[in-house]
């Protein structure tokens, strides 16, 4: 069986940042990265952007060159799906029957995305939005497709709606709950956004259920609950993830919401690290709930901490969450996790498509939502960080920047 | 191709090529200059890949719009050289551009 000091599974932007860390920061051992996909590790936004969107070539959206794994002295060991692992044996084995063994593993397998449960989830013609496999087959189908149905008001369903609705597709986009971007964002930045995909000819759907999807071999349209039947030559599913941690799990790790780790990204079982989408961790900006935070700041933070761990240093995860979604000429950009607000203020008329929302909790600021406001964004952060108890009408005051408010 | 002499953070120098097209940020990376992030892959969402243009060549490059200045501004380290490698063509008019990788934080 092949051993490699490290092995880490998952050639996403959380595999990729650990074994660039491990070796920027001196770790001279073996590392071994297993990916289910053919591709070398590449950035994941572009997919619901501008790889979408024609923009950027695949190219362009590789994490690093080629040459750089080889130069590092990282095994890349592609097209590799691991489905279970030994934690006491200290190895994984792969759909192949292939086994790995590690002196120590780290977890970045991320999800797969969600699939609405009901019948014609499967026909052809219904897609999803993860890998560049997706994007691709959906490209392919383009030509012949008028009219698209997307599932889900989140950033995923939101930035496919934009690039659609630019190629001048005809867009229904369907939301369960009372507004999009619910789970994430207050009701000021969810009605902006509803607005702005209207105005671009998107028809949004509040409240609205999925019965199935109809067709024969390929996808027809989309029966809503209340009858209706929406014509649909594609249908785009983007209702979240499934973490990929079923063999961990399996293996005896804690977890039930993705696997648990710690402070360190350590899971419950030895020698073994889980970092990225998967990874649930108490987060101080979620005021120390457990959470899983979807983005690639976080895979990255992650990475870097558990590549310093495995050096020896004493550190615990307490980076800023922060993430961006362009969609049309607006450039959103957060700071901190909005989730348990009590209260919003709003800086900035959204009429004039430059505008910021800002959250607190008991009085302090805990997360920052910017549209087209990057000044905002960036003095937010220190508001953030410091847990900053500012007047709401102070910061709702947009003559006076967010860098020079008294505290 | 164009050259493109870049200085990491502990002084070495490095002469690279950049294609035409692409960003400066593109051709550090690509070269395996690891230290310079692009965390949001370029699209003026961070400010990761600061860089120090050399003063001699700060106005080959059109200015900077109002969003990468802000971005820059959560630098320690800005300066007037300043910019965000990812904003910077490359084309044949930048041949010999010198940059400095700049501080993090």
């Amino acid at each position: 069986m092949t051993h490699y000091d490290v092995v880490i599974v998952g050639a996403g932007h959380g595999g990729a940042q650990a074994a660039i860390a491990l070796r920027q920061n001196k770790f001279e051992g073996s590392i071994a990265m297993i990916g289910d996909e053919p591709e070398l590790p590449y950035e994941r936004p572009p997919l619901s952007k501008e790889y979408f969107s024609g923009e950027k070539a695949f190219e362009r959206i590789l994490i690093r060159p080629a040459a750089f794994w080889e130069e590092r002295k990282v095994e890349m060991l592609l097209n590799r799906r691991v489905v279970s692992v030994d934690g006491d044996g200290h190895s994984v084995r792969i759909e192949s029957g292939e086994t790995v063994a590690y002196g120590q593993l780290i977890w970045a397998t991320g999800g797969s995305p969600r699939r609405i449960g009901c019948a014609g989830n499967d026909l052809h013609g219904v897609h999803t939005v993860r890998t560049r496999a997706d994007v691709d087959r959906m490209l392919s189908e383009l030509d012949a497709v008028e009219r698209v149905v997307i599932i889900g008001g989140g950033y995923i369903g939101l930035e496919a709606a934009a690039v659609l609705a630019k190629f001048g597709k005809k867009v229904v986009l369907i939301e369960a709950l009372d507004r999009v971007l619910a789970r994430v964002a207050g009701e000021d930045l969810s009605r902006f956004y509803e607005a702005e995909h209207r105005a671009h000819g998107v028809d949004v759907r509040l409240d609205a259920a999925v019965e199935c999807i109809e067709g024969t071999d390929k996808v027809a349209g989309v029966r809503m609950k209340d009858g209706q039947v929406i014509p649909a030559h594609m249908v785009i599913v983007g209702i979240g993830i499934v973490p990929a941690v079923e063999p961990l799990i399996a293996a005896g790790a804690e977890g039930g919401n993705g696997v648990t780790v710690d402070h360190q990204c350590r899971t419950s079982l030895p020698d073994i690290f889980a970092i990225g989408d998967c990874a649930l961790h108490a987060n101080a900006f979620a005021g120390g709930l457990p959470v899983r935070l979807e983005s690639v700041q976080n895979a990255h933070d992650q990475a870097t901490l558990v590549a310093k761990t495995i050096m020896g240093h004493e550190l615990a995860y307490d980076a800023v969450p922060w993430f961006w979604s362009d969609q049309y000429d607006l450039k959103l950009q957060t700071v901190g996790m909005s989730n348990g607000y009590d209260k919003t203020v709003l800086r900035g008329d959204p009429a004039s498509r430059s505008f910021s929302v800002i959250y607190l909790k008991d009085g302090r600021v805990i997360a920052l939502d910017c549209v087209n406001a990057t000044k905002d964004y960036v003095q937010g952060r220190k508001l953030v960080v410091e847990r900053l108890a500012i007047d709401s009408d102070r910061l709702a005051d947009s003559a006076t920047a967010l860098k020079d408010m008294p505290f | 191709m164009t050259k493109i002499i870049v200085t990491t953070r502990k002084g070495e120098e490095h002469v690279l090529e950049g294609s035409e097209g692409t960003s400066v940020m593109q051709t550090i990376r690509d070269a395996g200059i690891d230290e310079l992030l692009a965390l949001c892959g370029g699209c003026l969402s961070c400010a990761t890949c600061h860089v120090h243009v050399d003063p001699s060549d700060i106005d080959r490059f059109p200015a900077a719009t109002e969003d990468e200045n802000d971005l820059l501004e959560s630098s320690d380290h800005r300066t007037e050289f300043s910019r965000l490698s990812c904003q910077l063509i490359v084309n044949a008019a930048i041949d010999g551009l010198r940059v400095t990788i700049a501080d993090d934080g």
